[in-house]
């Protein structure tokens, strides 16, 4: 995970980003050249009807559920498995063993061929085969040429069967996530997103729970061989293949590749605790730095929540995109900062964050925090402008075709509603939903969801340059960051205790 | 696994791909449509008919390597400054409005001459002449339509909306649904047709900021600063192509606005559009629009060449940091003979948990969290480094990195390469070819840049051709050539515990 951030970090050095991050009323002819000389005159026809194609559902007598879509467009075939259970649900005192489970299950090989002899196989393929593990789920997917979908499969499943979990694999994983440990305080940002889901979860929430030393040590190949037993069964999995086949014999095949294995325990939802911390202003100082990571965070909501289409027009006029009023507001007219925007987040089966977010130089911390509330009071004071209304369902409407303009989004989808048991037909809900959204049912979602009182102001910065600044707008609480020894106790998940507000 | 098997199929797999090969580049020479206009911007089109949506990918042969002295960061500002509308677009009076910006240019001219004195500096005439340049600028704020041109885009569907800027270029793209694409056509070239250097004063804090959260306040950001400075001399690649915090608080908007006239000309820019489209009436279309752009010399391409190595670089940073290592060795620009070997070369030591720095420095090792070298670095437009970079794993020194880098790079240039992986990389590079083609704006980045680097855009599958004649020999050559001690640069992280605060 690491890696990827560094990889970020080197070709950021290289390449810079300009961001951060339906008005067919008009049909004025152009021109008699065929110029228009404003943009107002151009005519917007109608978009071409478009169904988008919905993949086939199957359920196995095993109760594995398979969706299969055709794309003939390239000699192409991937497929991916969402398997319930996941880190949400791992035990506290062993804080990254669902992480750990799933680079080892594909590192460690199956019973008959060692993880990299897998490499060596499958790489002079050009093909994948991967696994990984996530907050809800864990997951296995592969990536093939049509020509080696057989050869492909037969290691796909026998992982899925019989992974070995070999034990100097999960030593490697062990060191690369001590290693990742090690490093977690290096960058703002990501000290920010560690801290954010603390204070917006709590300390003790397995929402917010990240691995430390003594919980990967913790961990063990039995724990791992566990988790797949209790887990990875057909009756917990969702299967999505998308590619150049025929439906009728890919489920043929996966019927005879899968149709033996029987079912296991039923997974069940985790009961999982939020606590959030209590409102007011966190600091942790960082030396290095000559900008200040600044975020507001409270709780969201669930996406079955029927004002989610109501906020989702919230959050497109309060902190999408270059039009949304803090990019405007914060960024082009006071010039405070490069990186601006937030929301109130929204997850599938737990509420997600509300964040909102801004980096401007130490000088300015106070006056960034400043902008962002005055941003949020007048939120909540007044309902939005009939043309800022119109922008946002605009944008929301206008842009809705690229949910679904590739069959795998299409198939992606699908999967995700089938397993957070969400109607198949979300999408057209979400449309006609944020379509019947009024101004003032974007005044009400923001008094009813944005509380200014509950945020929790986090800042990531060189506190020399702004603690008098902070201080005149209320108590600051410091933020220990201090990585504990591998030789603290592996109930101590949560490292920064605080020390006593000055 | 038997073997005689796994070589059998590989055989199999090859024939097939190079089939598959020969149908995908035949199917494109029929599907990509190239023309160039009468002002010499060259357009290429392919129809990709899966869904009623386009992308586009504008791409300008400048970037901050181009920048004249002094006013580092100029090409990437002016990428800032395409969002800022036209003398239509973004303004209440475009008359009004042109005239307080010149007034604003006067006032800033007469500040930043004062401001930039060493000697004899009168500190309340700059405060003056500071204040007189602010006023300007809140006069000419007053007629601007705050973000008006990336709203028009957004409101209608847009998605994707950014562009970005490199040492060797500058390019600006997104998505939209099929019908929008005239209102597409009219936005893209009146942006540089009548682009309007608005609030630019605003955007250099901006800017600024875009330099704190990338380079300043980040480790790796100040690593790479510095060793590209020690790397490189002569070669505008010495510089950050984000620009140097003072170059930042002085070039104008005038500046910005000579940058764009010099560079932004038709001839030096190609436009690729793929998706749900009609060929000839696109063409048309973009025709009508992007012909009203005047036409231009091409820029002149002179820059200062690199200088040639002859002893080892090397910086050292001490941050409150885990700990780093890159390295780099000077090698020809992209249009070198060798180019496609050293893709090779990042294919053996780099791609997957098979490539030699993974497992000898990842998994055997077990000193690096990750490991990998690849060409180009930080462009390759100009003679350019090979780099070779590794995370260390905790408890390990970036001095070690280099130590084991250099044991693998010895080996490449004693054996080379094996049959195996040679023929694993040059799979590989065919089926990454063929997984790119399903993506509009993938195919839309290719087709641009592919066209104006080598002026055919059919050299993404050429490319393949040449990936494919590749051998042992070439490797080793190129190796034994490239990577020796005298023609590098070394750039090490080392952890130094911060006053306070932040610890580990």
């Amino acid at each position: 995970m690491k890696t990827k951030i560094l990889m970020a970090a080197l070709s950021a050095a290289l390449l810079l980003g300009s961001l951060q991050a339906q008005d067919a009323t008009t049909t004025t002819q152009t021109t008699s050249a065929g110029v228009a000389t404003n943009w107002k005159q151009i005519a917007i026809p109608a978009l071409p009807a478009f169904k988008p194609q919905l993949p086939k559902r199957v359920v196995l007598p095993n109760g594995m559920i398979v969706f299969l879509t055709e794309n003939h467009e390239l000699p192409l075939i991937t497929g991916s498995a969402m398997i319930r259970g996941g880190s949400d649900s791992e035990p506290a005192n062993k804080t990254g063993l669902v992480e750990l489970y799933g680079e080892t299950w594909r590192t460690g090989g199956t019973e008959k061929l060692s993880g990299d002899q897998l490499d060596d196989y499958l790489e002079a393929r050009a093909a994948k085969v991967e696994t990984g593990g996530s907050d809800a789920d864990t997951s296995i997917s592969f990536d093939c040429l049509k020509a080696d979908f057989n050869d492909v499969l037969g290691i796909f499943v026998d992982l899925l069967r019989n992974p070995a979990f070999r034990e100097d694999k999960l030593a490697l994983a062990k060191k690369q996530m001590n290693s990742g440990i090690s490093r977690r305080n290096d960058e703002s940002g990501d000290i920010a997103s560690m801290q954010t889901d603390i204070l917006g979860y709590g300390k003790a929430s397995a929402y917010a729970r990240v691995p430390e030393y003594a919980t990967v040590a913790a961990v063990t190949r039995e724990d791992l061989l566990q988790w797949h037993k209790q887990h990875t069964s057909p009756n917990n999995i969702i299967f999505g293949v998308v590619g150049d086949f025929d439906s009728k014999e890919m489920e043929a095949t996966l019927r005879k590749a899968f149709g033996e294995w029987p079912k296991g325990e039923k997974v069940s939802e985790p009961k999982v605790m939020i606590a959030p911390e209590k409102p007011g202003i966190y600091v942790v100082d960082k030396s290095d730095v000559n900008q200040s990571e600044i975020r507001m965070i409270g709780l969201g909501i669930e996406r079955k929540n029927l004002d989610y289409f109501a906020l989702q027009v919230m959050n497109e006029i309060f902190g999408g995109g270059f039009s949304s009023r803090l990019f405007i507001n914060l960024r082009t007219k006071a010039g405070l900062a490069y990186a601006v925007g937030g929301g109130v987040g929204s997850g599938w089966d737990h509420p997600g964050l509300t964040i909102l977010q801004i980096a401007t130089k130490t000088e300015t911390t106070a006056d960034a925090i400043k902008g962002l509330w005055e941003q949020v009071d007048l939120l909540k004071k007044q309902a939005p402008s009939e043309l800022e209304l119109k922008r946002a369902k605009d944008q929301i409407l206008n842009s809705f075709i690229f949910n679904f303009d590739t069959p795998a989004k299409v198939l992606h989808e699908q999967e995700t509603y089938e397993f957070y048991d969400y109607p198949r037909d979300f999408l057209e809900k979400y449309r006609a939903g944020v379509e019947k959204v009024t101004a003032a049912d974007v005044l009400r979602v923001a008094n009813q969801y944005v509380h200014k009182e509950d945020l929790k102001v986090l800042v990531i910065g060189n506190e020399s340059g702004f603690d008098k600044q902070l201080a005149a707008l209320g108590p600051v609480t410091p933020i220990d960051i201090t990585i504990p020894t591998p030789e603290a106790k592996a109930e101590v998940t949560r490292p920064e205790g605080r020390k006593p507000q000055h | 696994m038997r073997r005689l098997n796994a070589h059998l199929t590989l055989l199999v797999l090859f024939c097939a791909l190079q089939t598959a090969f020969a149908q995908d580049l035949a199917s494109f020479e029929k599907r990509v449509h190239v023309k160039t206009l009468a002002n010499g911007l060259t357009v290429l089109l392919l129809d990709r008919p899966q869904a009623p949506v386009f992308s586009f990918f504008t791409v300008v042969d400048a970037g901050d390597a181009q920048d004249p002295y002094g006013k580092t960061g100029l090409a990437h500002m002016m990428e800032h400054m395409a969002f800022k509308g036209t003398n239509e677009i973004g303004t209440t009076d475009f008359t009004a409005e042109k005239a307080a910006l010149a007034r604003v240019e006067a006032a800033y001219a007469e500040y930043d001459r004062e401001n930039s004195r060493v000697v004899n500096r009168d500190e309340k005439k700059i405060a003056e002449l500071k204040a007189a340049w602010e006023k300007a600028r809140e006069e000419a704020d007053q007629y601007v339509v705050k973000n008006e041109f990336p709203e028009i885009i957004e409101r209608n569907g847009g998605v994707g909306l950014n562009a970005s800027t490199s040492l060797d270029s500058t390019q600006y793209f997104y998505s939209l649904p099929v019908n929008r694409l005239e209102l597409w056509a009219y936005l893209e070239s009146d942006r540089f047709l009548n682009p309007v250097m608005r609030e630019f004063y605003k955007e250099r804090d901006v800017v600024m900021e875009e330099r704190r959260m990338r380079t300043d306040s980040s480790p790796t950001g100040r690593l790479v600063e510095q060793f590209l400075s020690v790397a490189y001399d002569g070669s505008p690649y010495h510089r950050p192509n984000i620009g140097y915090a003072s170059d930042l608080r002085h070039f104008s908007a005038t500046d910005a606005a000579n940058f764009f006239k010099t560079y932004y000309v038709p001839s030096n820019m190609v436009v690729a559009v793929v998706g749900d489209l009609d060929v000839d009436k696109t063409f048309a279309l973009v025709d009508r629009y992007f012909g009203r752009i005047p036409s231009g010399p091409k820029p002149e391409e002179y820059i200062t060449a690199q200088t040639k190595q002859t002893s080892e670089r090397r910086v050292t940073l001490h941050d409150p940091s885990q700990p780093f290592y890159v390295e780099g060795y000077q090698k020809p620009n992209f249009r070198d003979k060798d180019d496609v070997v050293y893709s090779v070369i990042s294919g053996v030591m780099s791609e997957g948990r098979t490539s030699r720095l993974y497992r000898a420095l990842v998994r055997d090792k077990k000193i690096a969290v990750a490991a990998a070298g690849f060409s180009g670095f930080p462009g390759d437009k100009y003679r350019n480094l090979y780099a070779f970079y590794a995370v260390p794993s905790q408890g390990h020194s970036a001095t070690e990195m280099g130590a084991a880098i250099h044991e693998e790079i010895e080996k490449l240039k004693t054996d080379g390469v094996s049959p195996d992986e040679l023929k694993m990389v040059k799979t590989r590079s065919k089926a990454a070819l063929l997984r790119s083609l399903a993506n509009n704006q993938g195919l839309a980045i290719n087709l641009a840049e592919n066209q104006l680097k080598y002026g055919d855009w059919r050299e993404l599958f050429r490319r393949i051709d040449k990936i494919d004649a590749v051998t042992n020999e070439d490797v080793k050559r190129v190796a034994n050539e490239v990577f020796v001690e005298s023609n590098r640069t070394v750039g090490i992280l080392e952890t130094k515990s911060a006053a306070k605060g932040a610890r580990q």
